[in-house]
């Protein structure tokens, strides 16, 4: 990762500063496929998911509906906790999924921040946690819809490493502290507001998993 | 579906007077002539000098006379983060270690300084400020040592506005003084957002170094004092020609600091009456959002805060996006919550006053200013409540009001967070 890339601000498709897209506006303001009432009965939705928490200020809420003999995603609502990018974000990834008759539900997850961050017109660096959070509210989504359908062997759970067994600090833990703005293992300390990386192997299994998530999110 | 959120432009309201306040036409006209005409270096002996020299040295006399002080006690700056900065390092440098006593919910100018002092060495007590966002003197007393070197608390907080007890907690500092083998100890107040609206004679209020900011009060930016009792010893920050009585080296920058003196005389003249009408329509604007909107909490205590601020937890929402909303129909304020952040780090003012993460996400800070009136609050009263239902609707969240600890605590299960609330640890 670049030493002088200058702080998290700048969008990295567009090189501006602090700055939505037209697309970005669009989808915040006439947010798509947004879930207006909740569901009256279960069987409304096949499928539903939450991420986030309103104490990290991004919550998310999906629910879906798959055509059980092409598994492909017919409708996707949602509502958002969440600033302009977050709510604009699912709203063009729920559009992404089921434009052009819905994509399968294998396609689906294979769909990438980067791919919404692109449909955006990118996003500054500090908002990429927002686009994060689709995707990973959909993961939960079609695990619902797989537990449903007794398709366990589908579910992917994403499992956490523990690289720090002193504090229990696992490599979750580094990813969200990358995606808030961390690039020194300095920086991920003060994020999880612990002193980490008791031995020197700690420390090098910490920085080798910050460049990991930087080169995967920011590279 | 298609939503009718039907953008309108037009007039704008401004309601972010905390953040930068329009400079004042007077102000503006009092600098004009030391751009181009009146040029000179104030430390030139010929007549460009001696015309710069007289304008500062006039600045200095004005703002001293106004806080009761002398002219060799005013110290120009570049802001207040500078002024904030000499008095903090300036104290830690010429004491080189010690105790330091300030409160949770200062200014980053003061707690980050404060921050770094703590990995060199210096022992640092964060006073707590209670739910109604006041420091309590008794605690204050509580924490003073025999090696306490520096007292830093803010006159009136920047975000909610509560004014803290300045002249008490200064009288408390004179007595154990007398009392006490320690009589070094420097107080220091950051009064930045208090400058305009509360009394400011530096004896009354018991202080020895107060920091005051040019743009917080239709000056200038750029420009910032910091008063310095004769006697107090600090170290200057700023090495070179010993400008500013050695305090502050650098050219003086005679258009900034006449427009600093001249924004804060009028500042002093129209206090009163501008304090009035303020509380009047801060107050009338208070009640009718809690009339307009529900689920809406007050941050800090309704009456100790200054006449401009008010500063809500507006439940279910996040401050950006309504920020961004109600900048589309032409209203501009500030919000606590950690996405227009740089660190995305949430109000650490909101969170001092012991509540949750969500009610700083969702903190709205209005802070009105000279030009508001009621028409602007009744405009921004009839577009909020719209914006806020829409907002809701598009939000998952339905959160208690009276919470005290954080919500959803399941949602943070299985993402390898560690999460304590109440009383149950989830992971």
């Amino acid at each position: 990762m670049n030493e002088n890339k200058a702080p998290e601000v700048i969008n990295q498709f567009t090189g501006e500063k602090w700055y939505y897209s037209d697309t970005v506006k669009e989808h915040f303001f006439h947010p798509r496929n947004l879930l207006w009432e909740r569901p009256k009965n279960q069987n409304e939705f096949d499928a539903e998911g939450m991420v986030g928490s309103p104490a990290c200020g991004d919550m998310m809420q999906m629910w879906m509906k798959v055509d059980r003999n092409t598994e492909r995603v017919i409708d996707l609502k949602w509502k958002t906790f969440g600033c302009a990018s977050a709510i604009a974000a699912t709203s063009i990834y729920s559009v992404i999924l089921t434009e052009n008759g819905g994509m399968t539900l294998d396609d689906a997850l294979k769909v990438k921040p980067q791919d919404v961050m692109k449909r955006l017109g990118g996003l500054p660096n500090r908002k990429i946690h927002c686009s994060v959070l689709a995707d990973k509210a959909f993961q939960k989504t079609a695990n619902d819809y797989f537990r449903k359908t007794g398709q366990n062997h589908r579910i992917v759970v994403e499992g956490a490493r523990v690289v720090d067994p002193t504090l229990n600090i696992t490599d979750k833990d580094i990813e969200e502290a990358v995606l808030e703005g961390a690039q020194t293992l300095d920086e991920v300390q003060k994020k999880l507001k612990v002193g980490i990386g008791a031995s020197e192997e700690v420390k090098t299994d910490i920085e080798s998993l910050v460049r990991f998530y930087s080169d995967k999110y920011y590279g | 579906m298609k939503n009718k959120n039907k953008i309108k432009v037009g007039k704008r309201v401004y309601l972010d007077h905390a953040a930068a306040t329009p400079m004042d036409p007077r102000v503006f006209e009092a600098m004009e002539p030391f751009w181009v005409k009146n040029f000179g270096n104030a430390g030139g002996l010929y007549e460009e000098g001696r015309i710069a020299k007289e304008a500062v040295q006039k600045s200095r006399e004005a703002i001293a006379r106004l806080i009761f002080a002398k002219p060799e006690e005013i110290i120009f700056t570049s802001g207040g983060t500078e002024a904030d900065n000499l008095a903090i390092f300036g104290t830690a440098n010429f004491f080189k270690k010690g105790h330091i006593i300030t409160s949770k919910f200062e200014h980053h100018a003061v707690l980050n300084p404060c921050l770094e002092l703590e990995k060199r060495g210096f022992d640092v007590t964060y006073l707590e400020v209670g739910s109604e966002g006041i420091v309590n003197p008794e605690d204050f007393k509580k924490a003073l040592r025999a090696d306490t070197v520096l007292v830093s608390i803010m006159y009136a907080n920047n975000e909610i506005g509560t004014i803290q007890p300045i002249a008490e907690i200064g009288k408390i500092i004179q007595n154990y003084r007398l009392q006490s083998a320690n009589s070094r100890l420097i107080f220091h107040t950051d009064a930045c957002q208090a400058a305009a609206y509360l009394d400011m004679n530096v004896n009354e209020l018991g202080v020895d170094l107060m920091t005051v900011n040019g743009g917080k009060i239709y000056g200038p930016k750029g420009a910032g004092f910091l008063y310095k009792k004769s006697g107090v010893k600090i170290t200057p920050m700023i090495f070179g020609g010993g400008q500013e009585m050695r305090m502050r080296s650098g050219t003086e920058s005679a258009p900034l600091i006449v427009g600093m003196a001249k924004a804060f005389e009028i500042a002093a003249l129209e206090r009163e009456k501008e304090s009035a009408r303020l509380c009047e329509l801060r107050d009338y604007f208070i009640s009718e959002l809690f009339q307009k909107i529900t689920k809406i909490v007050l941050n800090g205590h309704d009456k100790k805060r200054l006449p401009n601020n008010v500063n809500v937890s507006i439940l279910d929402i996040e401050g950006e996006a309504l920020i961004l909303f109600m900048d589309a129909h032409g209203v501009s304020f500030s919000t606590g919550s950690a996405c227009t952040s740089e660190s995305l780090d949430p109000s650490h003012v909101i969170l001092a006053l012991g509540k949750p993460y969500e009610f700083a996400h969702s903190s709205m800070r209005f802070t009105l200013g000279r030009s508001t009136n009621k028409e602007d609050l009744d405009y921004v009263l009839s577009e909020l409540p719209k914006t806020v239902a829409w907002l809701r609707r598009v939000s998952p969240l339905e959160l208690d009001p009276n919470a005290a600890s954080m919500s959803h605590p399941e949602a943070f299960a299985g993402e390898n967070l560690r999460v304590k609330a109440k009383s149950k640890s989830y992971k």
